[in-house]
């Protein structure tokens, strides 16, 4: 991030709460990589460090009452919408104290209560979905939005088509953030990706779309806001494609053969969250002790979700065959 | 029409007659779907006259894109909507299965129950018109191979229509499977209840009685078994049939009352006889009622092939009156 400071910044208020949820992003995976590796805790994990600035940038446009799906790497999207820390630990450890009663997972996270409708497995299924939370507050007449979150890999599956498409016919109030990590699982993007950037695709379904730096936390805020905004107004969907890193692969285990070293390691040296940090004081948004505040209050929740999520019993066996159906159906 | 005369209608109009109660009863109740809207009303005509008289945003044509329309249908029942989607031809759902199977059935256990789906997949099924391989096919058993799904394919219009109205207004995903042969042939026609006529799901329905052999079946093949019925009756064997009416859920219980009274059964579907619902039954009929049986359950199925084109062959494929007495016959050697 620029030293200097940028006119196009957003206020304080908004700068510090994008900080915010970035260290809490940072603290939660570190703290999940840490039990890990540790043997602590056993859970398929994708991390989503790197990705932080992009989540951050467009939470701060959202109300609760506005729809977010993620996928299965999701945790930066699930603490960005508000999925409060100990419900989402525990189900991240299969608790029946999680959000999902332990019954969704880290792949499945949903928290209505805080917008966090969806997470899925499937790449590129939350996309036509999406459209669904969006087609209702239309029909409702209210001016929610919808932020619908895939990777780069997701934009060569059918859905994605038949989604934006469809979003673009019915001027949907959804914002389609492809959160471009330069990897579809395993498959750098050029391999698997017949343009050099994303939201070129947009405008074959005549909607607007935007690549933005998405490790850059104004300039990802400034995008959103925008896209947020037309969204509102009921002018229709923005594809915005957030170019970004993934500093631990697919998913944690991976021995990411497929990363060239230089290039990870470039990408970990230009880690986008200290240098908001540094940019923050270097401009008078902040002073150390307030940021210092905010870090030592996020190591608190996060330890104490953690707490709470490891004391939690696993769900009582008589769960497993409610949520099925309405009444059970064997 | 007067109040005083029988009310007989065709399938296509009972479907009809049930979205337009529906769509009248509940705001939150919306169609969606290729075609639907007017001037055609739906390649098949069964949602005809429905754009003009509640809008085209509550009856609305999509793109052709099976996969955003199940999606959209998902994300609007999430957020509180009861969409009724149409997918024209059941063979096209394979082109939507990942929003079927992964989305709309797993969506309220995942959520633990925070999140719910209540939604019509509607589509028309079915082999005896000529239309070939990729656009015939009965496919329900891989939605109750789905938990979460529920499944409800209809053999009359009164039951189309209290079936689909309780579909709508049911809590979970329905796949409401409508066979495509009896949509306006006058030979289906049948007397149909006006108004808010409601059947519960999960409610079969003893369409003849018998004492010999329980014939269970759903949708058209209902009425292969009642032409058995009639033909085993000439020859003096008493056939009970049994109209499941959904096959998810499932009335176990007067399937398993029938065939503990008759002591033998034989299931009738349309869909391939392999791994259909049938070997399911079947086997369910067989864990509760071995040691009374009097013969070994059979199946009368679609023969394990794709529905070929040439009028010979596909009549060929579907089960026959004639397949069902035989069947009745082996259970009685």
């Amino acid at each position: 991030m620029a030293t200097t400071n940028r006119p196009d910044a957003p206020d304080r208020d908004a700068l510090l709460r994008m900080f915010e949820i970035q260290q809490k992003i940072k603290t939660a995976d570190e703290r999940f990589r840490a039990m890990l590796t540790s043997g602590q805790v056993q859970l398929i994990y994708y991390s989503p460090r790197g990705q932080e600035c992009i989540s951050a940038g467009y939470a701060v446009h959202l109300r609760p009452d506005d729809y977010v799906v993620t996928i299965y790497r999701g945790l930066h999207d699930h603490i960005a919408k508000g999925v409060p820390m100990r419900e989402l630990w525990a189900e991240f450890l299969g608790r029946g104290t999680g959000t999902c009663k332990g019954k969704g997972g880290p792949m499945h996270v949903t928290h209505p209560a805080s917008g966090l409708m969806v997470t899925t497995g499937i790449v590129g299924a939350g996309i036509p979905i999406a459209n669904g939370f969006g087609l209702a507050a239309q029909l409702s007449g209210t001016d929610q939005v919808t932020v619908v979150n895939f990777g780069d890999g997701a934009s060569n599956i059918g859905a994605f088509h038949e989604g934006l498409n469809m979003a673009a016919v019915w001027k949907l109030p959804v914002i389609f953030v492809c959160q471009n990590n330069l990897y579809g699982e395993h498959t750098p993007m050029a391999m698997s990706t017949g343009v050099e950037y994303i939201s070129e695709r947009a405008a074959s379904y005549g909607m607007p779309g935007v690549t933005v730096n998405g490790n850059d936390p104004v300039a990802m805020w400034k995008v959103a806001g925008e896209a947020v905004a037309r969204a509102r107004a009921g002018e229709g969907p923005t594809l915005i494609e957030a170019r970004t890193y993934r500093f631990w692969g697919h998913l944690m285990g991976d021995a990411m053969e497929y990363m060239p070293k230089e290039e990870r390691k470039a990408a970990m040296a230009a880690d986008p969250l200290p240098a908001f940090r540094a940019w923050l004081l270097e401009n008078g948004h902040a002073n150390e002790s307030q940021l210092a505040e905010i870090e030592d209050k996020i190591k608190a929740l996060v330890d104490d979700a953690v707490d709470f999520a490891m004391n939690s019993p696993e769900p009582p066996m008589d769960e497993l065959y409610t949520d099925v159906y309405e009444e059970i159906i064997k | 029409m007067t109040t005083t005369e029988p009310r007989i209608m065709p399938m296509g109009m009972a479907i009809n007659e049930a979205m337009d109660v529906a769509l009248g009863l509940d705001e939150k109740v919306f169609l969606l779907g290729e075609d639907i809207a007017e001037p055609s009303g739906g390649v098949y005509k069964i949602t005809k006259g429905l754009s003009t008289k509640y809008g085209t945003e509550r009856v609305r044509k999509t793109p052709i894109s099976e996969a955003a329309i199940i999606g959209a249908a998902v994300g609007a029942a999430i957020a509180g909507y009861k969409p009724v989607a149409e997918i024209m031809i059941m063979d096209f759902i394979g082109v939507c299965l990942d929003q079927i199977t992964n989305h709309a059935a797993k969506i309220r256990y995942m959520s633990g129950g925070q999140t719910t789906v209540p939604m019509v997949i509607r589509t028309s099924a079915g082999a005896g018109r000529g239309f070939g391989a990729q656009h015939s096919e009965l496919l329900e058993a891989f939605a109750v191979h789905s938990p979460g799904m529920k499944v409800v394919i209809p053999s009359n219009p009164a039951d189309a229509k209290g079936l689909l109205i309780s579909s709508i207004f049911d809590a979970d995903p329905v796949l409401f499977v409508e066979p495509m042969l009896m949509y306006w042939d006058p030979a289906y026609a049948g007397e149909v209840p006006a108004g808010d006529y409601r059947v519960p799901l999960g409610k079969a329905n003893t369409v003849v009685e018998g004492k010999d052999v329980s014939l269970i079946s759903y949708g058209r093949q209902v009425h292969t078994c009642k032409q058995a019925a009639e033909a085993l009756a000439a020859e003096g064997i008493s056939a009970e049939v049994i109209d499941l009416r959904s096959i998810v859920p499932c009335d176990e219980a007067a399937v398993m009352a029938s065939v503990t009274k008759t002591k033998r059964a034989v299931v009738v579907h349309e869909a391939v006889t392999r791994c259909g619902f049938g070997a399911e039954l079947s086997s369910r009929i067989h864990e509760e009622l071995f040691g009374t049986l009097a013969a070994p359950v059979q199946r009368v199925g679609g023969k394990n092939i794709p529905i070929p084109y040439a009028s010979n062959l596909e009549k060929a494929f579907l089960p026959q009156v004639g397949d069902v007495v035989a069947a009745v016959k082996r259970t009685n050697k």
